[in-house]
């Protein structure tokens, strides 16, 4: 791959509670961001394509063609703008479609959006729409959501590699620790593992969602947005802008099974090994080169899983890397900086775009006291569709 | 104080509280809220801390607040029977308070949650507390319970399972507004409890100290910018 393909922009909204506002207004919030932070907001007509990535606001806000209406809400007519739905994924494939757009000489800037409003509906609701991405009939009509799925995986996990619920607890120890600094998660409180796993009061404190998974081993259900400006690095529009950017080294994409169960081994995520694989391949890096990550951790157990895959760690001995500190801020490979989805929560659309914007601040040295990670190189992102069938790995350089 | 005859009239009849003992729970954040009785001397600090919470609108925070310093105030002044308060406090500072009612020696009357520090379940903690104030230590077999927020309704009605009479109106009704009446019985307790109520108790007398004196919280999430 010849392009040379650079971030020049982030935009984040906080992520929490905004269910009182419309989805491209806080879509628009973040693209706002975006464009301020690249420097070109009087001049955001000059962006030539817009990507918005959302999974479901016609279910979550009897909202739809969200792209349309962030590109009027930004006053940016008559910019073509489309939407990407791939699951909770589609962020993260928004900004493969804008690198393919941009590498492919039909765009040359491209202002990616992703967003959710989540929480107008209730919690069992947002559970419910979520859960429509399964198969209908094998899994969907069966009662199946995604926690149920993320408990059974994680005990399968835990009889398999010995990993136990306070492993579990420790992965969202150091999750909240670092959320806590980040001026953009959800739930900004740090958590104690005595609270949570502990105390003689941790099993109501912490109590079941799906057993073997608790709430501190769930992500909470998220409204938020998260943007990006992509452009092509050897452009001549590259001189637009204020930042240095920090390139997107290699994009991997990789579907699974629809149904679970038809998969030869229900912990195998093939998929992200896949996607994985091919993104160190493009940036023409292997797991060893990596200075962080981002992992899709919407239930912790799959943190673990997923850096296993990517081979971060060897198979079912990434919690014991955990125990050891090694994903910590100051370890030798920290995960979730952000707080990942289990803090700075998980807004299914804006999730794959708020990861990357995480790789951003850090390779940029932007990120708050405590959680900045020591002269990163290479920043990777996993987003995960689905239980694990549809997903995009993402790595940033600073060059 | 002496109570002179017309304000002996005024009063309700009183069945006599019996006493709850203070527990203690280890929040998330490894914060200590201890969770005990409140005095009626300390009702100053109560309202204080409810005042301000009248005026929000999002999570019918308003509705809750006025009702409850309604309640305080009938609980202070004997104007409610059988009522009691119960106040969340983590390092003196109140978290949460609780009111209910006992209507006779086999039903209660739960009357309103009010959370102020959020995002550690102390609302959750703190309505089982009253629930098992009521069934433990007031020995009732019943509480009538009503919501009058959809986090109420998520809290109490969906993840209690509580019983829904309200098809039984108005034989059997609440006394808050005749919104749809879902009773906790002693049954439905028993069931859920081991995975609701927690606290270790007796508690230490160093972390008791701690909440003997209530403070009002300076800040309120709820309230962004607050200042007293």
């Amino acid at each position: 791959m010849s392009a040379r393909i650079g971030i020049v922009g982030i935009g984040h909204t906080r992520f929490g509670n905004s269910s009182e506002y419309d989805l491209a207004d806080v879509m628009a919030y973040a693209a706002t961001d975006a464009l301020v932070d690249a420097g070109i907001l009087e001049q955001r007509r000059q962006v030539d394509q817009v990507f918005v990535a959302n999974m479901a606001s016609g279910l979550f806000c009897n909202q739809t063609s969200v792209a349309s209406a962030l590109v009027s809400r930004m006053d940016m007519e008559p910019v073509p703008a489309e939407l990407i739905e791939n699951g909770p994924a589609s962020g993260a494939s928004a900004i493969k479609v804008a690198y393919m757009a941009i590498a492919s000489g039909m765009a040359d800037v491209v202002l990616v959006a992703g967003g959710e409003i989540m929480r107008k509906v209730s919690g069992w609701q947002a559970t419910d729409i979520v859960a429509t991405m399964l198969h209908t009939e094998a899994e969907y009509n069966m009662g199946l959501t995604l926690p149920s799925f993320g408990g059974m995986f994680a005990r399968l996990y835990m009889e398999r590699y010995g990993c136990t619920e306070r492993d579990l607890a420790l992965v969202a120890v150091k999750d909240h620790a670092n959320g806590a600094l980040n001026k953009y998660a959800h739930v900004q409180g740090t958590c104690t593992i005595d609270a949570i796993a502990d105390s003689e009061t941790a099993h109501v404190v912490n109590n079941y969602v799906a057993e073997p998974l608790r709430i501190y081993s769930t992500c909470p259900v998220t409204d938020g947005a998260a943007a990006l400006v992509l452009v092509n690095m050897d452009s001549p529009k590259a001189a637009l802008f204020r930042k240095k950017p920090v390139r997107i080294a290699g994009i991997g994409s990789a579907t699974d099974t629809h149904c679970v169960h038809n998969r030869k081994d229900p912990l195998r995520l093939d998929a992200v090994r896949i996607a994985g694989e091919k993104a160190y391949a493009m940036a023409g890096i292997g797991p060893k080169d990596v200075s962080f990550a981002e992992l899709h951790d919407a239930f912790v157990i799959l943190e673990l899983a997923i850096s296993e895959e990517l081979g971060l760690f060897d198979r079912g001995r990434a919690y014991l890397a955990v125990r050891e500190g090694a994903t910590a801020i100051d370890g030798r490979l920290p995960i979730n900086t952000s707080g990942g989805l289990k803090s700075k929560g998980h807004p299914v659309g804006a999730t794959g775009v708020s990861q990357v914007v995480e790789l951003v601040r850090q390779l940029r040295g932007e990120a708050e006291e405590g959680r900045q990670v020591k002269d990163p190189r290479y920043g990777m992102a996993v987003n995960f569709g689905g239980f694990g069938n549809n997903v995009v790995a993402t790595i940033c350089a600073k060059d | 104080m002496a109570i002179d005859e017309l304000e002996k009239k005024l009063r309700p009849p009183e069945l006599g509280i019996k006493p709850y003992p203070a527990k203690m729970i280890t929040l998330a954040s490894g914060e200590i809220m201890v969770v005990r009785e409140a005095r009626r001397e300390e009702v100053g600090v109560l309202l204080g801390t409810v005042y301000p919470l009248i005026g929000v609108p999002t999570d019918y925070y308003d509705i809750v607040a006025t009702r409850m310093y309604e309640e305080l105030l009938g609980w202070y002044r004997y104007r409610t029977a059988n009522e009691f308060v119960l106040v969340g406090a983590i390092n003196g500072v109140i978290a949460g308070i609780v009111t209910s009612r006992c209507v006779d020696p086999k039903l209660g009357m739960s009357l309103h949650t009010l959370t102020i520090k959020r995002g550690q379940r102390v609302g959750a903690q703190l309505f089982a507390a009253k629930m098992e104030d009521h069934i433990e230590f007031q020995g009732e077999d019943e509480v009538y319970i009503v919501a009058e927020s959809p986090i109420g309704w998520r809290r109490w009605m969906i993840e209690y399972e509580l019983e829904d009479r309200s098809h039984l109106y108005p034989a059997v009704r609440h006394e808050l507004g005749g919104v749809p009446t879902f009773v906790l019985t002693r049954k439905l307790w028993d069931a859920v409890k081991a995975s609701k109520c927690t606290g270790i108790r007796p508690v230490p007398p160093e972390i008791l100290a701690t909440a003997n004196k209530l403070i009002m919280p300076s800040e309120y999430p709820q309230i962004p910018g607050f200042k007293r």
